[in-house]
């Protein structure tokens, strides 16, 4: 469904992203995971064309993203939803209207027919009847189902997501998850989730890729991932404070922090 | 120690400098898509609503308190060399071609400028702006044009209602109050009045609505995404809008003189 | 949708508000033609313009009866004056212009002396006499010199 070839991305001198080459399969949960600063959110971003990369290609459905003129790139994604990791709720409207949103902007449809839609978004999600309220009086994790509601709402090939389960407390969490993995496998479509939930990632995923510092670490179904004998990997899945990603980011050494002295070290 | 601070201060103009080209791209880019479809009308409408009639309190009270003020010392200063029949053309001489632009332009920053740029910022912090361009809508057209467009038409509008305002306060405290001749101050007012007067308030409010939208939406656009720098952005955005209108001011009273 | 009609509406009556304000500032004070305004033009030939301008009044018997045109050099020696003279105002063709200055130091302005023939101006014919500003200059160096000679 979507391909990603030498893919490189930089901010001025930082290597966010070091010659990425991946393959997201259609009707698959394609979980990315990795520490912070791994350049997950980065390649999110890239994925959904929202940021145009340093070099490299990203095919979707066969079109090159860095390539396609905005016109075109604003028509493919009528095909796309997205979930943010905020909700990204349009504050302004309400719960109805921010689902129906792309269903107003590019359909001429019924609002009879729209409520129709919406309704069934929102049924899908759990929230049926929440139509009338602002996004300021949601929480957090009905938010997060209102714009799992929205990016549905024109029934899209394939939703990104951004930290779905991020600041939720464990029961929207879950709610969210098997949402994720219910929506993918009933209606076949394909989607990307970008995490740090480990747990959660590895419970849903169909596929798993691990960043490391901009470079794809591991990959594969999440049995493969939890037996991996990388220690980066084994760090990252049991949260362990301290191992390759070390612990302390200090620079000099403590001692001379101690003494106040840089470089040089009284023996007494 | 003094090089270096000429160092700096050319740095910094070089900087603002740089600044002032980024955001002039900025406004060309956002003006371009007024001809490019799908048209913004409805939202364009709606940020008339917020712009324009939002500050019309404001713009009214200012009008009204101007050209009372106007009225009170200029009948003070003239009558002490017996020319208060003049009292109608020196109070709406100085509202239509100064004050009516450039005080309206100082309210309108503070009202609607500001929440301009605070919402612009907000929208970037809470990834609306992603969620726009995600569900194939350009943010820059929906959000920043409307507001620009809709700066640079309210203002005008909003200076005229100051004007007439203004000119009817001082009226009203001037004839009905100080006791100068009602038929003597409009008709010297009328007499003393030319299109010319007219034209450069209208123009000074054209270009001051175009400078205000421009410079908070980009200040808005390019804030840092947090709520501090959003915070910063809108401050910072009320400051430079509040002194560019002043120069400009200058640039375009020397233009027409 | 409901809300939009209201947000529109108002919306409308402010554009209007405003429009009608700058109107009538445009109108009232600045005397902008206005529409269906109707009227006439004459001309005149003055030696000395002496500071009429495009938009100084024409008064005829004190009374404003329109506004110089125009005032451009003719023959590289005289000024020519166009002035649109408001519809119903009837000058005889034997009228003559002239120009005065409001009160003692103020501004000029074109005044008219009605003639006595039956016959009136048409459109664009021009006055038979123009006399030209009385220039102070003139007049106080004409005294000086006069005075010198006896």
């Amino acid at each position: 469904m979507i391909k990603i070839v030498s893919l490189n991305h930089e901010f001025g001198s930082v290597k966010a992203l070091d010659n990425i080459n991946l393959n997201i399969e259609k009707g698959k949960v394609t979980v990315i995971m990795g520490g912070s600063g791994s350049g997950k959110t980065t390649l999110l971003r890239l994925l959904a064309g929202l940021t145009p990369p340093t070099s490299g290609s990203i095919f979707f459905a066969g079109e090159d993203l860095a390539k396609v003129s905005r016109k075109r790139l604003y028509e493919l994604r009528m095909r796309v939803g997205m979930v943010f990791q905020y909700s990204a709720l349009l504050n302004s409207l309400n719960v109805y209207e921010n689902v129906a949103f792309t269903l107003h902007e590019h359909t001429d449809l019924d609002e009879s027919v729209i409520q129709t839609i919406v309704t069934m978004k929102l049924e899908q999600v759990g929230l049926r009847g929440f139509e009338d309220m602002m996004p300021s009086q949601l929480s957090g994790g009905m938010a997060k189902r209102v714009a799992f509601a929205r990016a549905l709402a024109m029934d899209p090939q394939v939703v990104f997501f951004d930290e779905p389960t991020s600041g939720l407390d464990p029961i929207s969490a879950g709610v969210v998850s098997s949402l994720i993995h219910e929506t993918t496998v009933k209606t076949r479509m394909t989607s990307v989730v970008v995490t740090h939930d480990v747990q959660a990632g590895l419970d849903i995923a169909d596929h798993v890729i691990l960043l490391w510092e901009g470079k794809v670490i591991a990959e594969g179904k999440s049995e493969s991932i939890k037996q991996s004998d990388d220690p980066r990997v084994q760090q990252f899945i049991e949260g362990r404070p301290n191992g390759p990603i070390p612990f302390s980011r200090s620079q000099t050494a403590y001692i001379d922090d101690l003494m106040h002295k840089p470089g040089c070290v009284r023996m007494s | 120690m003094v090089i270096s601070m000429i160092g700096q201060l050319g740095r910094n103009v070089m900087h603002g400098v740089a600044k002032i080209g980024d955001a002039t791209m900025f406004g060309l880019a956002s003006l371009r898509l007024l001809f490019s479809r799908p048209w913004q009308g409805k939202h364009f409408v709606m940020q008339m609503y917020a712009i324009g009639v939002g500050s019309l309190i404001i713009i009214v009270i200012t009008g009204a308190f101007t050209g009372m003020v106007l009225a009170l010392q200029g009948y003070h200063m003239l009558v002490k060399v017996g020319t208060e029949s003049l009292l109608g053309p020196a109070v709406a001489l100085s509202i239509i071609r100064e004050l009516g632009p450039v005080l309206a332009a100082l309210m309108f920053v503070g009202r609607a400028g500001s929440s301009i740029t605070a919402e612009i910022g907000i929208m970037r912090v809470t990834e609306q702006m992603d969620a726009l361009e995600m569900m194939a809508v350009n943010p820059q057209a929906r959000v920043m044009l409307t507001r620009i467009i809709a700066c640079a038409l309210a203002l005008p509008l909003l200076v005229g209602i100051f004007d007439v305002v203004g000119l009817y306060a001082g009226y009203l405290i001037g004839v009905e109050m100080l006791g100068v001749n009602g038929g003597v101050y409009m008709g010297e007012t009328i007499d003393k009045i030319d299109m010319i007067d007219i034209e450069t308030g209208l123009t000074k409010s054209i270009y001051f609505g175009l400078l205000i939208g421009i410079i908070c939406t980009f200040m808005g656009h390019r804030a840092t995404a947090t709520t501090e720098g959003v915070a910063k952005a809108t401050t910072q955005a009320v400051m430079l809008c509040s002194v560019m209108v002043l120069i400009l001011d200058y640039i375009i009273t020397s233009f027409y003189l | 949708m409901n809300e939009y009609k209201k947000i529109e509406m108002v919306v409308g009556v402010f554009v209007l508000i405003g429009v009608m304000s700058i109107s009538w500032l445009a109108v009232e004070l600045g005397q902008v033609g206005g529409l269906g305004k109707s009227g006439y033009t004459l001309k005149a030939v003055f030696e000395d313009a002496g500071g009429v301008r495009e938009g100084s009044d024409v008064m005829l018997a004190g009374v404003g009866i329109g506004q110089v045109k125009s005032v451009i050099l003719k023959d590289n020696e005289e000024a020519e004056m166009t002035l649109r003279i408001n519809s119903g105002v009837q000058i005889a063709i034997d009228a003559t212009v002239a120009i005065r200055t409001k009160g003692l130091i103020g501004e000029k302005f074109v005044r008219v002396n009605q003639g006595s023939e039956e016959e009136y101006l048409n459109e664009g014919e021009e006055f038979e006499d123009a006399e030209s500003s009385i220039n102070i200059e003139d007049l106080i160096a004409k005294y000086i010199f006069s005075g010198d000679a006896k």
